[in-house]
């Protein structure tokens, strides 16, 4: 759909393998993210989709070491931009590559931003810490910033604190200061969900524009369906602190293939088409992980839940050939459930495996 | 009166205004007024839910709440099942207040967390009966059956349970005095998706079995769509079209409905690539310095002359369906 360039053909420019976080709550352990891999190429958007507690922002925040820690520890995987471990990076080494070559946008502009600092001096730091550009220089390319996510009277705006501006204006702020360095991912949780309808339309249009004029990967985290629908490349479903479901976006809503996937597409009511006598819905709570999943995590809102779900957990596998996008062994429907087996003659890999 | 072909309003709004003074300078004086809800009418049948949407800031919670008069008006009518509510004495008032009930957002912060859910849900009927504690607490339990809680866990605090649950027990509570009208004010922009249903499907049975008139307030158009049987559509303090929620949904006729409906992001990417989406420049103008003429004509992609000096009314543009735009004017065309 809004593909950029040759998907399919360029290597991965971020790569996660085998993730795995742990929140240790002194008593007791929370396994928020468990054996999460994925990968996102240079110019795609990828939806990462799911509830809240089902380790989405968790793992992105991993991924760059802004979790707090303790409680937060990453223990294990391997999260490789354009090759280079960052795991093992000390945080001085982290923090050059935030900012730099990932950055960040996040839902509450008021509180993501520095509220006794001007904008023009929060669009100016990244620039001096990561560029070493000087003071007139970054302020110069500040206002070009400013500018590009559509800013009006952008050198005037430069000396305004973030309350004078309003939501959707302070969360184009945002955007302009992570994309200052241009890096090579840009990771969005929920930059729309504090915003109201007409005005993440704007978000949306701005990222869009931006993302083929920049080339970079862009990982979309949202709650909502709609939002993933219009503008991601490929998704990718969690539960439970796993990826249950990741397909080209077309595949995804068309032929969902995971238990949750598909409870969860029904129970969003249509804006238009048929209305539904009645919602339906999804049974029950998401699970808190106190140990590492050792049976599916949806078991207990499953309807189709048997014997094999209680005692190993589906590992995600590729079930079909993308229909919708190039198809590659980093491409394609993957599903993790039991009741999903890959079709005959289809070798079942895991995305673990080296793409 | 609007709505004139319906049988028997249970509620009537009449030019609801609610003005809040700016004060400034060394003396407080007052400079002007954030007019959060500036002329609002409307009407609801008993059994109805109505649907009023909007974005933030555009008045529509503080429409409920000046219904249920938890704040004070400053001009304007409201009628519920006979009675003026604007115009009770506080006696009058208090005894009014079991008919009305609010279920609010965020239950985390409605409920008070040092209360089990027994004294939670049993607070409207220490305040309005006299009841003795059996009676009281086979009501609580009753109504956290019809609720859809385990009755086993009156002894319980609201951190106990997840939001979903909460939220629920916010419900029992707005139902404990038999309502006949409750106002649910964005009941579950706090919850999940797959709990989201779960709440507006007890709302809908909870209706259906106790004759219940709901004003359903939501950012969340899809689920209004579901539940509402007519929808306001509020911008900036005004209604900017009432209509049956079919014929909004079709082919809204406000220019602003339209640019709200079409904002929407639909789950369905097939459709999501041909799609035409209004993309409405600009922001929302602050209610203290509302534009001249219509409130929308600073975003509006159709706004002509006319737009920006006269302030359009609410009138019937088609049977049923109110529009407050000079384009659907019946009286006089529309120049543009």
């Amino acid at each position: 759909m809004q593909q950029v360039g040759d998907i399919g053909g360029t290597r991965p420019i971020l790569e996660v393998r085998r993730l795995k976080t742990v929140f240790n709550l002194g008593s007791a352990e929370v396994h928020a993210v468990n054996d999460v891999s994925f990968h996102v190429r240079r110019g795609e958007l990828l939806g990462v989709v799911g509830e809240s507690g089902s380790g989405k922002s968790v793992t992105m925040m991993s991924l760059v070491g802004l979790l707090a820690s303790p409680p937060g520890e990453v223990r294990g995987g391997q999260v490789l931009l354009d090759g280079t471990d960052l795991l093992p990076l000390s945080p001085r080494a982290l923090s050059d590559i935030r900012g730099a070559r990932i950055g960040f946008v996040f839902q509450d502009p008021m509180t993501s931003l520095n509220p006794v600092l001007t904008v023009g001096d929060q669009l100016a730091e990244p620039l001096i810490r990561h560029r070493g550009m000087n003071r007139r220089r970054a302020a110069a390319r500040a206002v070009e910033l400013l500018e590009m996510v559509g800013i009006p009277d952008a050198r005037a705006r430069m000396s305004g604190y973030p309350h004078q501006f309003s939501g959707g204006m302070r969360q184009r702020v945002m955007i302009a200061i992570a994309l200052a360095c241009e890096p090579d991912v840009l990771i969005a949780d929920e930059p729309t969900t504090a915003l109201d309808v007409t005005i993440q339309a704007q978000i949306i249009d701005l990222m869009q524009a931006l993302r083929r004029k920049l080339g970079m990967a862009v990982i979309w985290i949202t709650h909502d369906l709609g939002v993933v629908a219009e503008i991601a490349d490929r998704v990718m479903v969690m539960y439970g602190g796993q990826v249950v479901e990741e397909a080209p976006v077309r595949d995804l809503f068309e032929a969902p293939r995971h238990p949750y996937t598909r409870a969860l597409l029904r129970t969003v009511p249509a804006l238009d088409g048929a209305r539904a006598h009645r919602l339906n819905t999804i049974d029950g709570q998401p699970p808190i992980l106190f140990e590492a999943p050792g049976a599916c995590s949806f078991r207990h809102r499953c309807s189709q839940a048997d014997a094999r779900c209680a005692c190993a957990n589906p590992a995600c596998c590729k079930v079909a050939p993308a229909r919708d996008a190039a198809d590659d062994p980093g491409t394609g429907h993957f599903v993790a459930c039991h009741h999903v087996p890959a079709p005959p003659g289809a070798p079942a890999t895991p995305v673990a495996v080296d793409a | 009166m609007l709505d004139a072909e319906a049988p028997e309003p249970l509620v009537e709004v009449a030019d609801l205004r609610m003005h809040f003074p700016i004060h400034a300078g060394v003396f407080r004086r007052r400079v002007g007024a954030v007019r959060a809800v500036d002329g609002v009418s409307f009407t609801i049948a008993r059994g109805e839910t109505l649907g009023l949407v909007g974005e933030s800031g555009c008045g529509k919670s503080t429409v409920g709440r000046a219904l249920l008069r938890l704040c004070e008006p400053t001009a304007g009518r409201v009628v519920i099942d006979g009675d003026d509510v604007t115009a009770l004495d506080p006696g009058r008032l208090r005894a009014k207040r079991p008919a009305m009930q609010m279920v609010f957002q965020d239950p985390q912060a409605s409920l008070n967390p040092r209360m089990t859910l027994k004294q939670i849900i049993a607070e409207p009927l220490n305040v309005h009966t006299d009841w003795d504690a059996d009676r009281k607490l086979a009501r609580v339990r009753e109504l956290m059956e019809a609720v859809g809680l385990d009755r086993r866990f009156v002894n319980r605090f609201p951190h106990e349970f997840s939001g979903g649950q909460r939220q629920r027990v916010g419900i029992a509570r707005a139902l404990a005095l038999n309502p006949r009208f409750v106002v649910c004010d964005e009941p579950i922009a706090a919850l999940d998706v797959s709990i989201q249903a779960q709440v507006v499907n007890l709302l809908e049975d909870l209706q259906d079995r106790m004759g219940l008139t709901y004003l359903f307030i939501s950012h969340d158009l899809s689920m209004v769509r579901h539940i509402a049987d007519r929808v306001a559509v509020m911008y900036l303090g005004r209604i900017a079209e009432l209509s049956p929620r079919d014929a909004l949904f079709a082919r809204p006729l406000h220019p602003y409905a339209e640019a709200l409906l079409s904002a929407v992001p639909r789950a369905d990417p097939r459709r999501a690539a041909g799609r035409r989406r209004i993309v409405l420049a600009g922001d929302v103008p602050s209610a203290a310095r509302m534009p001249p003429g219509c409130n929308f004509s600073t975003r509006c992609p159709r706004a002509f002359d006319r737009c920006r000096t006269e302030a359009p009314r609410l009138a019937q543009a088609e049977p049923g369906r109110h529009v407050a735009c000079h384009l659907f004017d019946p009286q006089k065309p529309a120049a543009g």
